[in-house]
């Protein structure tokens, strides 16, 4: 299947809004703490297996969509998916080789810095700081890490997007 | 990357301490809209579900059981109705300027998990339908929060027991004045600025007194549950549960009280401060 760029774009585009949707899903209380945070898996695979696409850019507009979203400060998902991306796309010639539970401790020290951006901006804020489920999140992450890289890395190759 | 980091600290600074962002907000908000419609699918389609396929004898039973519900809340407003008439007529008699009477708009919770760190919820009606910041949000029992944020289509609820959170209540016993504040937890609010020699006693309810200007007076908001006096405290400690099904509600009231003391822009009193 010969894809046009444009095309490629809609596949990101729709991985991007599949992570939003992930992000809002209601869950029962219990299970919400290790609820990973989605957009920040998928944005980290599109920055490193596309970086010259997806970039601080992207991952900025999609943090601002994820503020809006959860009704967060306006800004503050922006921050930690802009640095997010920034940081992938630096690493992304060394992270692509590593084995895929590498690739996870990657992910998991990325996810566990943009909790921690969190948690700082929720202190300047005056809100209490969570429970300590709160760093559950970046776990579960890790652990889902290697079906979301295979999982994006599939529809890549199926629709050929470079 | 330097740029993006600025502007979004510039951003979060800005919608902390300002109001210029609420309409960055309220326009992103609209793109938005689709997605939370289908993260909201899965739980209305089950909803949708579980009404079409019940059984005959439960409609048969709830039919009634509404009937006689209605049957008997019918018995109440009559005597509501009379009541409400000697009291505004006394009151006229008494020059006093309060007026019972407000009018009332329902709305739907949307399935949506916000920031689970907030205790917010979102509902289905917006600007559209003339809902306004600081609107007070009761469900069938008791209150339930107030509206922090317009959008076009759908609104954002903080609920009472938010910490940042405050509400002026009184004792509906004995008319005792306080505020009561969210704890963060779902089922507790506490009233921190009572004496230890304040007349308050476990299962006492609390109700609105409508001294901040957001609240209707009058509407029920908690039961007393606790009340622990500590001699070396200057203040007690004691803990209320709202009355409201904080976790459960389905359908809410957007209340907009009639009286002509309700003023339109958000009070700069103790009640709401939102973050």
């Amino acid at each position: 299947m010969t894809v046009t760029p444009s095309r490629g774009g809609l596949i990101v585009l729709a991985s991007f809004i599949l992570a939003l949707v992930l992000t809002t899903l209601p869950l029962p209380d219990w299970i919400r703490p290790f609820r990973p945070s989605w957009h920040s898996l998928v944005l980290i695979y599109w920055c490193m297996a596309t970086p010259q696409k997806v970039g601080v850019g992207i991952g900025w507009s999609v943090g601002l969509l994820v503020d809006v979203m959860t009704n967060t400060l306006l800004g503050q998902h922006a921050m930690e998916l802009a640095i997010t991306a920034f940081i992938t796309v630096k690493l992304h010639q060394r992270i692509r080789l590593f084995p895929l539970w590498q690739q996870g401790i990657v992910v998991f020290l990325i996810l566990i810095l943009e909790e921690t951006l969190s948690i700082i901006v929720m202190g300047a804020i005056h809100r209490p700081t969570p429970a300590l489920s709160y760093w559950a999140s970046p776990l579960v992450g890790m652990l889902l890490w290697p079906w979301v890289y295979i999982i994006l890395r599939d529809l890549r190759r199926q629709f050929k997007v470079n | 990357m330097a740029v993006a980091v600025l502007v979004s600290l510039l951003m979060m600074v800005v919608d902390q301490r300002a109001e210029h962002l609420k309409h960055v907000r309220s326009a992103l908000s609209v793109i938005v809209a689709p997605l939370q419609q289908i993260a909201g699918l899965p739980a209305s389609s089950n909803e949708w579900l579980s009404e079409s396929f019940r059984s005959r004898q439960r409609l048969q039973e709830e039919n009634q059981a509404l009937r006689e519900l209605n049957l008997k809340l019918k018995g109440q407003q009559q005597k509501l109705e009379a009541l409400e008439a000697e009291n505004m007529r006394l009151r006229d008699l008494l020059d006093s300027s309060l007026k019972i009477g407000d009018q009332i708009l329902i709305a739907e919770l949307l399935a949506i998990d916000l920031d689970p760190y907030k205790q917010q919820v979102i509902i289905n009606r917006g600007s559209n339908s003339s809902v306004f910041e600081g609107q007070a949000v009761l469900d069938a029992d008791a209150v339930l929060g107030q509206v922090i944020h317009v959008n076009p289509f759908s609104a954002i609820v903080l609920m009472i027991t938010d910490p940042s959170h405050a509400l002026p209540v009184e004792v509906n016993r004995n008319g005792l004045r306080t505020i009561a504040m969210g704890t963060g937890r779902i089922n507790e609010l506490k009233l921190p600025h009572l004496p230890n020699n304040a007349d308050i006693q476990e299962g006492d309810l609390l109700v609105t007194s409508g001294l901040g200007g957001h609240f209707p007076p009058g509407y029920p908001v908690a039961k007393v549950t606790q009340v622990t006096n500590s001699p070396g405290q200057p203040f007690a400690r004691i803990l209320a549960k709202p009355s409201a099904n904080l976790e459960r509600a389905h359908e809410v009231l957007l209340v907009r009280a009639l009286s002509p003391s309700t003023p339109e822009t958000p009070a700069p009193a103790a009640e709401g401060n939102t973050p």
